[in-house]
């Protein structure tokens, strides 16, 4: 089967790689770019845990196909810290304990930084509706919410 | 029990393994790739009950691209006779569950598999391999297994256990008896008697990870496994077993685990991938989809529960019965045992009796999930608990303080307690804000309570002392939910070395004694004794040194804070030697320093919980909302309180789903109608409040740190908690679950 | 003598009895002992059930020590999550 040659920016960086039509995003970044940050949960867009941005908007990379990637902007999961210094999401999923298997704790890193960057003030109920697409089974959500709003506070310049 | 002012047990460092995580750099099941690596893909019964005539695998063997093709032949015969079972493990079962021989017994049953060079080329191959199959009627509910004209999924199977048993082939594979005393003498002094049926559908563990291996064949004979899983010794163990191999010739590294839940402590494809190893002479990887999960793994049993508890007018319970049927799925082997044995356990009483049925039907063999078999029991009794409060005019609380155990306590199930917390922890949902709290139109209260017996069983650990001073804890558990930073605390506290200069690390199963998995509640018990223990002995050697340095006896050198001081009259001789400066100079006085520990955990100790619900009830769509929820629960003691309360609201929210909204929903056919995270409906952010939690401490006398288990108990009241607010709101018991928008509108209808 | 209580299923393998007293001082002992008084109960015994001792649960019991009044249950294996 023919190919398709595929030139993108992933966290800032120029990618290129071949893939085949129907070869999902998420296929490509971990398989083929080796950014196995980004997990997969379920393959159907329900989980979130393969969340990515492209253009600047939050998407569950198993819903997108590696040819429409071509000529945009990917940021991931690897992307989010600045070398080796945590994004103070990442710092505050820490601090709050809001990981205990942490399998999904890269898609909600970045999908929480999608969410700061719309809205750096958000309300519980408005964090909660943002992060649904997000499933965790370990902590019922408690500490990650309250790690989202403190991150948003710290982003603030409020804590 | 020390009663020494702790420095770091109790506080809540960093996880260790945390920056990785945050990161995405943490590796997974599915994250490791090998060099000339092939993708295994599972062929599965689109059928919940059929004969196999025949297996062509021509057609797929002769794809390019396609390296090995196998099916059941390629396995050696299943287990049977003397080793083939293992407390409540059969490795023929397993070894059939693994890969189909006779008959696929669920939609989903693995049939055969291919390892190709690509994924998509191993999709092509399970299409072109060729199944003939006898389709046979499939046995779906508890109703249906029962029935005398039922179709028998094992002709072999008769049931086993106690008198009257149903004669012949039969889908019971036990029926079993428990109690003391006479039950109709108790009811005939009771005033009051409540009898009612519940029923609970089959649920998942939903963990987010799929399954996920990569297995190497060497030539020797050997085989190295990498993948997800709450047990690498396990794994070992059982693969040796299913595939008649030595466990000392498999290697398995435990990746990190992204949840389990009881649901990783089997193997599924596992077996298969060493098998498509060794055909094809290269590493093989297969990776789970989500639907196979949900079709081929797990899930919990559905069951169907009766239970009668009758009361004097001041609460008093006079006697209780019950019977217990649960579906174990294709193969014997359903918690039912572990339903009867917490059923009435948190109460006291003279006369009960306990009848539980292990039944099999075509769903996929169960697995164990948080506190198996518990909180299907605990929404039966605490049904008719609650239902008993209300007809008694006595507040709920206040019926469970009357009846509960204490210590010394005869349990329904056998034995005496020893010390527990449970009545604390209704003192404490007495006393807490949340319970008196005012509530509003559409909405409604609800308590209940849980009990889990928690595990102990063997653990090793090693605690290596390094040059620079600090050390690295190794142990052979997988840490599904932060248990190494747990470890690096108990270690911290014995050796006085600060909890972030320890290295906490799980090893693979040739570089650490055997430990059992992770499950059970056990690691921060168990193993986390066997740290202690591995501190200790390093703690002895580094007083010898001391006493060496000095030259004097290792009696007169008390281990402080991380330093040997001098005592007994030589203090003002010698400076305390710090472990930085002991482990420097470890060459003179006679090389590295390293503890060992290797034990079989006695004494895991009882856990309670009681926990608090509030839900609104919107009378037009259905839907019930959770408002407010506050889970209290009797730890032992908190090693890292911030996990200890994580385990505490997440077993609650998976308890919550179970109660709302998660069920498989199978059609006439049996094939799984809702295998998706869309349709089989886990809660989300947006579903929840906040979990409030009470962390009761009442210390377990066997542990050093007084830890009990802490895991498991949450799961076990929310089902009953959730039912009875909603009950207070609308008027309606539910006795089945879940309590969907649908049977919501239902039963408001009526 | 510790005492051992049986669950309704082992009854008749001891003559009906729900308590058996039984000298040993530790759990091999008893199991011996048991084995050679009531051989009904070999097939129990041969499938390694766990046992508790005054109330603690153990999985795979055998030089356990017992005291002179300790109270034997007999119990099946319970698999954890």
């Amino acid at each position: 089967m023919a190919k398709t040659h595929v030139i993108t920016e992933v966290n800032g960086e120029e990618a290129e790689f071949l893939c085949e039509p129907g070869q999902t995003l998420l296929e490509t970044l971990r398989d083929e770019l080796n950014l196995t940050g980004t997990k997969e949960g379920c393959g159907t867009g329900d989980c979130g845990a393969c969340s990515v941005m492209l253009d600047g908007r939050l998407v569950c990379s198993c819903l997108v196909l590696s040819p429409e990637v071509d000529g945009r902007k990917l940021e991931t999961i690897e992307g989010v810290a600045d070398g080796e210094k945590l994004h103070p999401i990442q710092q505050k999923f820490l601090e709050h304990a809001a990981l205990q298997c942490g399998v999904c704790t890269p898609g909600f890193v970045v999908a929480t930084k999608a969410l700061l960057e719309k809205n750096p003030d958000p309300t519980e109920e408005e964090t909660r509706y943002w992060l649904a697409g997000n499933l965790c089974r370990c902590t019922g959500y408690d500490k990650i919410i309250r790690a989202v709003l403190d991150a948003a506070a710290e982003l603030r310049g409020e804590a | 029990m020390s009663e020494k002012k702790l420095k770091y047990v109790g506080t809540r460092p960093i996880r260790h393994d945390g920056v990785d995580k945050v990161l995405g750099k943490a590796n997974f099941g599915a994250d490791l790739n090998l060099p000339g690596m092939l993708h295994g893909k599972i062929l599965r019964s689109p059928h919940a009950h059929a004969k196999i005539i025949s297996i062509n695998t021509a057609k797929a063997e002769a794809l390019d691209g396609v390296l090995a093709v196998i099916t059941g032949d390629d396995f050696p015969p299943p287990p049977s006779g003397k080793g083939s079972v293992e407390g409540p493990q059969d490795f023929g079962d397993m070894a059939r569950n693994v890969m189909a021989r006779e008959k696929a017994l669920y939609t989903g049953h693995a049939i055969a598999a291919v390892a190709a060079t690509t994924t998509r080329i191993a999709e092509i191959a399970l299409k072109a391999i060729e199944v003939e199959y006898e389709v046979l009627e499939p046995v779906m509910t508890l109703e249906r297994a029962l029935a005398p004209d039922a179709p028998i999924l094992h002709e072999e199977m008769r049931a086993k256990g106690e008198e009257p048993l149903p004669e012949g082939p039969t889908n019971v594979a036990t029926r079993t008896v428990m109690g003391f005393g006479d039950v109709d003498e108790g009811f005939s002094s009771a005033d009051v008697v409540v009898e009612r049926e519940f029923t609970t559908e089959t649920v998942h563990q939903g963990y987010i990870e799929p399954h996920a291996v990569v297995a190497r064949s060497i030539s020797d004979g050997r085989a190295e496994v990498y993948c997800c899983t709450q047990g690498q010794f396990m794994v070992r163990k059982y693969c040796s077993k299913v595939l008649d191999m030595d466990p000392t010739q498999i290697k398995v590294t435990a990746s990190e685990i992204g949840g389990g839940f009881g649901g990783k402590t089997v193997v599924y494809a596992e077996p298969v991938s060493i098998v498509l190893a060794r055909k094809s002479g290269r590493p093989v990887k297969i990776v789970m989809s989500r639907e196979e999960v949900f079709i081929a793994t797990g899930p919990t049993s559905g069951s169907h529960i009766r239970v009668k508890i009758g009361v004097k007018n001041d609460g008093t319970i006079t006697a209780a019965d019950a019977t217990l049927n649960y579906e174990a799925g294709a193969f014997k082997g359903s918690p039912v045992m572990a339903g009867m044995m917490t059923i009435f356990s948190p109460y006291r009483m003279d006369h009960v009796r306990i009848e539980g049925f292990d039944v099999v039907v075509n769903k996929p063999k169960v697995a164990a999930y948080r506190a198996p078999g518990a909180p299907m029991a605990a929404f039966a009794t605490e049904g008719v608990m609650d239902e008993l409060a209300s007809q008694l005019g006595m507040d709920p609380v206040d019926l469970r303080l009357v009846n509960a155990v204490k210590e010394g306590d005869t349990a329904a199930y056998g034995p005496k307690f020893k010390v527990h917390g449970f009545i604390d922890t209704l003192q404490a949902v007495k006393n807490h804000p949340h319970y008196k709290a005012p509530l509003g139109p559409n909405q409604g209260r609800g308590i209940a309570c849980g009990f889990w017996f928690n595990a102990g069983m063997q653990s090793s650990a090693n605690v290596i002392l390094n040059e620079d001073g600090n050390a690295t804890v190794v142990t052979g558990n997988p840490d599904i939910g932060g248990s190494r930073t747990s470890m690096a605390l108990m270690a911290a506290e014995e050796l006085g070395i600060p909890v972030d200069k320890i290295r906490p690390v799980v090893a693979d199963t040739e570089s650490v004694g055997y430990s059992d998995l992770t499950g059970g509640s056990r690691v921060t018990f168990a193993t986390g004794m066997a740290v202690v223990e591995a501190a200790k002995d390093v703690v002895r050697q580094l007083r010898e040194r001391a006493a060496q340095t000095w030259d004097v006896s290792v009696d007169d050198v008390e281990w402080r804070d991380g330093h040997a001081v001098a005592m007994n009259g030589h203090a003002d001789d010698h400076e305390p030697l710090s472990v930085a400066a002991l482990a420097g100079s470890a060459a003179k006085t006679g090389g590295p320093i390293s503890g060992r520990a290797s034990l079989n955990a006695r004494g895991p100790g009882p856990g309670f919980a009681t926990h608090i619900c509030d839900v609104e009830v919107d009378k037009e769509t259905g839907r019930v909302s959770v408002l407010r929820y506050t889970a209290v629960q009797d730890v032992g003691r908190a090693i890292h309180p911030s996990y200890v309360e994580g385990q505490m609201q997440g077993g609650a929210v998976q308890g919550i789903g179970w109660a709302l909204n998660e069920a498989y929903m199978y059609d006439e056919k049996g094939k799984l109608q809702n295998p998706s995270f869309l349709d089989y409906r886990m809660p989300v952010a947006s579903d929840m409040p906040m979990i409030d939690t009470v962390i009761v401490e009442v210390p377990n006398p066997t542990h050093p740190y007084g830890v009990r288990g802490v895991g498991e108990t949450p799961i076990v009241p929310p089902l009953p908690a959730v039912a009875h607010a909603v009950n207070q709101a609308t008027g309606v018991r539910f006795r089945s679950l879940p309590i969907s928008p649908p049977r919501v509108l239902a039963a408001l209808d009526d | 003598m510790a005492i051992v209580v049986l669950p309704p299923a082992l009854r008749a393998a001891v003559e009906g009895s729900e308590r058996v007293q039984v000298k040993a001082e530790n759990i091999r002992e008893l199991m011996s002992t048991l084995r050679e008084r009531f051989p009904l109960l070999e097939e129990t015994l041969d499938a390694g059930p766990a046992v508790s001792i005054d109330g603690e649960i153990i999985a795979d019991p055998f030089l356990e020590k017992l005291e002179p009044d300790s109270e034997v249950h007999f119990l099946p294996q319970i698999g954890g999550g």
